[in-house]
């Protein structure tokens, strides 16, 4: 309990550092992802290979590469920005190829007459599918979205490693403090319970009320 | 896909076709605008030169490359059995009729899928003071395991009901039903899902990166900090990635092609066989209460 009290700014700090990821993560891989999914349902061919490429790489990418790639890599290239910049940048892009293949089976199963209705009505493709197929896909594919954000909260872990503020690299000013290893470690568990949890209690939220009722 | 695909845009008649043709020759310009533009940074901050690149032709680079490779394919099999061994375990425990097993057996599952395998990784070796091996298999192999404990108990929950009740009226006993009747169409129906976790966790050896062990990663930065060869980061990350983005792919498509086959099978009539999508969407509490 002491290494909590003792240390609560740097719990705060952690656990704030860990939101902000997960948050500015979150929202670059759900912009990235539908975009994806628009790309690979798109008549233009060229498109859809760019979104399936993506998917395809990015889904069967290590995320440890990814981040030793970009946080390390791009700085060689004279692109110098902050460490938790680009570790949203690496979680977001990894995570918007899950997201596309969520959205994208979720478009799926919006009835085929509903995009047959809408262009029926002489709609383009971009209003069939952002007025028509999207809203109700959206209504569906609520649950797998809060299971994909809150992989990615867990897989903002990695960050800490990468000098970038958050939760996990909280054990190793504790442990140079002589604390107990067991207990930090406990309260760093707690933390992500917490966070993880949140998000889970949110998405049960926005299903209640938007979910397709079933 | 092509059903619905088609049905978001009328079949193009000759007018849209050339304009489509316009789109997709300006979206390829683009793509292959940005594409030039990396080349074009590649060589422009010199990747590309000799010097660079002489270390790789070094028996010495070559091997450390190569033992890094099967240090992870160790930490990967190991971790592989292990999990698959501890799911049945589990998967057994939350499908046992005990009601104090199933409890535990969920709360196991519960807890460890909610953990970032990362923080179960680092507390095995700092708070245990394990091997890096010993500790990157611990942590991969609890969450691995966890994960596929749920998609062991889907996948008997998925056989109909119909097949446990004839054996049950054959005067089956528990025991027999589930090894005889349930298990062998519920793996088939679930080994897609069960290989794509197993890329999640060939994947995540490259964790091992953040604890030194001396797997793929970690052998490429050591050639990648070596002053002695101009600082080779981009090359070393041009060698690595092909291969372990390859090695995933390669059982990523298994995965796909074990799902069509078993989609196909008449063993697997009886239960719908998973897709072989990503893994990732299984985990998280939210994850639980889906089908």
């Amino acid at each position: 309990m002491d290494v909590l009290l003792d240390n609560w700014s740097l719990y705060g700090e952690g656990l704030w550092g860990t939101v902000q990821l997960t948050i500015l993560a979150s929202l670059l891989a759900l912009a990235l992802g539908v975009l994806m999914a628009g790309f690979r349902v798109a008549p233009v061919g060229s498109l859809r290979t760019l979104g399936t490429a993506w998917v395809t790489v990015l889904r069967n990418t290590p995320l440890t590469l990814l981040f030793f790639a970009v946080l390390l890599g791009l700085p060689r290239f004279g692109l110098v920005l902050p460490f938790q910049t680009f570790a949203i940048l690496a979680l977001g892009c990894y995570t918007s190829a899950f997201i596309c293949e969520v959205v994208r089976s979720g478009i799926n199963t919006v009835p085929v007459g509903q995009g047959e209705a809408a262009r029926s009505l002489g709609m383009t493709f971009t209003q069939s599918l952002g007025l028509v197929v999207l809203p109700q896909a959206f209504r569906t594919v609520i649950p797998p979205i809060g299971s994909t954000l809150i992989a990615l909260a867990k897989n903002s872990a990695i960050a800490g490693s990468f000098s970038v503020t958050e939760l996990l690299g909280v054990y190793k000013p504790l442990n140079e403090m002589g604390y107990s290893i067991v207990w930090s470690f406990v309260w760093i568990a707690v933390g992500y319970l917490i966070v993880t949890l949140t998000i889970s209690a949110l998405f049960n939220v926005l299903e209640k009320r938007w979910g397709v009722r079933r | 896909m092509t059903t619905t695909a088609t049905a978001l845009y009328d079949l193009p008649g000759p007018r849209t076709r050339v304009r489509h043709r316009w789109y997709g020759i300006g979206a390829t310009a683009v793509i292959l605008g940005i594409l030039a533009w990396i080349a074009y940074l590649l060589f422009d901050t010199g990747q590309f030169e000799a010097e660079k690149w002489r270390p790789f032709a070094y028996q010495g680079i070559q091997d450390l490359l190569l033992e890094g490779l099967a240090n992870t394919l160790k930490a990967f099999g190991l971790a592989a059995v292990l999990s698959l061994a501890l799911g049945a375990v589990l998967a057994c425990g939350r499908l046992s009729e005990h009601r104090p097993l199933r409890w535990l057996a969920t709360l196991f599952v519960e807890f460890f899928r909610a953990m970032p395998v990362l923080v179960m990784i680092f507390f095995v070796f700092v708070a245990l003071k394990a091997q890096p091996l010993t500790a990157l298999v611990t942590g991969l192999t609890l969450y691995n395991g966890s994960v596929l404990a749920e998609v062991f108990r889907t996948g008997i929950n998925s056989v109909e009901r119909g097949q446990r009740e004839a054996a049950y009226s054959l005067g089956m006993r528990k025991t027999q039903v589930m090894a005889n009747v349930l298990v062998p169409q519920g793996v088939r129906a679930m080994l897609p899902a069960v290989i794509s976790q197993l890329v999640v966790a060939l994947k995540d050896t490259s964790l091992g990166f953040l604890i030194t062990y001396e797997e793929f990663l970690q052998a490429g930065k050591l050639i990648a900090t070596n002053l002695d060869y101009d600082l080779p980061f981009i090359p070393v990350v041009l060698i690595i990635s092909p291969i372990y983005i390859g090695l995933c792919m390669l059982l990523s498509w298994f995965a796909n092609w074990v799902g069509k086959r078993e989609r196909r099978n008449v063993k697997t009539s009886a239960a719908e066989v998973a897709p072989a999508g990503p893994s990732e969407s299984l985990s998280g509490p939210t994850g639980a209460d889906r089908p």
